[in-house]
């Protein structure tokens, strides 16, 4: 009978002393070594055999990818090993960037986050990753390093497609910059699962709205959708509906339907599509409602 | 696979021991140290039947390689009595019949023992939030939301 829980398949553990041995060891070893944070994914794609590395190299103890400082004029920068619940409990975080606390809170349970990194959840590169819609609205980039120097990428340049990222072998992701938010912004995570916390999504939606003198409607919306496309999608037509026109309440539910219109989502075991595009109307309308009233209210 | 030797401390007792690389921290507690009050639910990080504290932190022991607690100290539900006396907690899980089959307790016990560390004093709906990742199937949580917080009341 085969076991319905199987045990993690053999692999070696990898643990080098800095990352420059660390990106070394991933660049000599393609497809054979996977990089090691949480594990809280990696784990159940072994279990399954989903995932079969030789290796895995943990990069938990590197120098640096520990850290997480809040500039006021740089923003945030959250090395690869802080944990969820770091994230969360750090005030310039909540002050700052709370769609992102809100939605860090969605993932797992409170023992599953003191292994579960951010940087994890954005390189597993999960649609439904709860992380990623926000990260995305804060305008977001990782920073690479990599046996050839260190680069960084805007995050709307980086997932190519659900589990794919644009890292070549022997790059790593150190950690993950979020610049400060825009003066007087208002945002907001709906998420819709199963349960109200914990599951994973079965559609959510990060809208995050700031006043702009510049623009017609004088604020600019960004608002991007999870766990309905392949990778997260930032809904542009409706983000220039909103800017470029003097804001009715109406143009929210224009706007929601623009985002019905944007995702291409599929049937699978927690929703069908059909279900989850008439979610991102539902959870997009709210969330431009509750955040144009918070607006209006500062 | 080449074995790798740890040193840890477990519920206050130094061990030394060879653990291959997929060694999983849960099964180096059931089964190397034989500590079977860790339980083995899900294997995937969702159900909360095996967490234990790690330097202190609740974590899912099925998503932790032993590899990695060189140097670490763990506490299993073993830890929490003291010379083979309940605790607190578990003295109002008894009182208040929040076990029935009694899979998730071990897990229950260490994350709601957490959280009373870091909040004396949470109310039920921080309690509820904390328990999150503990999974029964028996009680409907109720009695164990009581539990933690008559626990925390006294």
């Amino acid at each position: 009978m085969n076991n319905p829980l199987p045990r993690l398949p053999e692999f070696e553990y990898i643990r080098l002393e800095t990352i420059e041995k660390a990106a070394q060891f991933l660049k000599d070893h393609p497809g054979e070594a996977a990089p090691y944070l949480g594990g809280t994914d990696l784990f159940v794609g072994l279990r399954d055999r989903r995932k079969q590395p030789k290796y895995l190299v943990d990069l938990k103890h590197l120098e640096g990818l520990n850290s997480l400082t809040f500039d006021p004029a740089k923003g945030l920068t959250i090395g690869a090993r802080v944990t969820l619940n770091q994230l969360i409990d750090h005030r310039d975080v909540q002050k700052n960037y709370p769609i992102l606390c809100q939605a860090a809170k969605q993932v797992g349970g409170y023992q599953l986050r003191n292994r579960a990194t951010l940087c994890g959840n954005i390189c597993n590169a999960s649609p439904c990753g709860d992380t990623i819609g926000p990260s995305m609205v804060y305008q977001g980039s990782v920073n690479i390093f990599g046996p050839d120097g260190t680069r960084s990428l805007p995050l709307e340049d980086f997932f190519l497609g659900p589990g794919k990222v644009a890292l070549v072998d022997g790059e790593i992701v150190h950690s993950i910059t979020l610049p400060l938010p825009p003066e007087g912004s208002q945002g907001m995570y709906l998420c819709h699962g199963r349960n109200k916390l914990s599951d994973l999504a079965i559609a959510a939606v990060s809208v995050l709205a700031y006043p702009d003198l510049t623009s017609a409607s004088g604020f600019r919306f960004r608002i991007a959708l999870s766990a309905v496309a392949p990778t997260v999608v930032i809904v542009e037509e409706a983000q220039v509906l909103l800017s470029e026109n003097p804001i009715e309440p109406s143009h929210f539910e224009k706007a929601a339907h623009i985002a019905r219109q944007s995702c291409k989502p599929i049937d699978d075991i927690r929703s069908s599509a059909e279900y989850r595009r008439e979610l991102v109307y539902t959870l997009t309308s709210r969330a431009l409602n509750q955040v144009w009233d918070s607006l209006q209210s500062v | 696979m080449k074995m790798h030797t740890i040193n840890f401390t477990i519920n206050g007792r130094k061990e030394s021991l060879k653990v291959s690389s997929n060694l999983t921290l849960l099964h180096m507690i059931r089964e190397n140290l034989a500590l079977t009050g860790t339980k083995n639910g899900c294997e995937a990080g969702e159900c909360g039947a095996c967490t234990v504290l790690l330097n202190g932190e609740p974590v899912n022991s099925c998503m932790v390689l032993a590899v990695e607690c060189d140097r670490a100290e763990i506490m299993t539900v073993e830890g929490l009595t003291e010379n083979g006396e309940l605790a607190r907690l578990q003295e109002s899980f008894k009182n208040l019949n929040a076990v029935q089959c009694g899979f998730c307790t071990p897990g229950m016990l260490i994350t709601a023992y957490e959280l009373l560390q870091r909040n004396p004093h949470p109310t039920p709906s921080e309690i509820k939030e904390a328990l999150v990742g503990n999974l029964c199937r028996c009680t409907g949580y109720e009695r164990i939301i009581q539990a933690v917080e008559q626990a925390s009341g006294e």
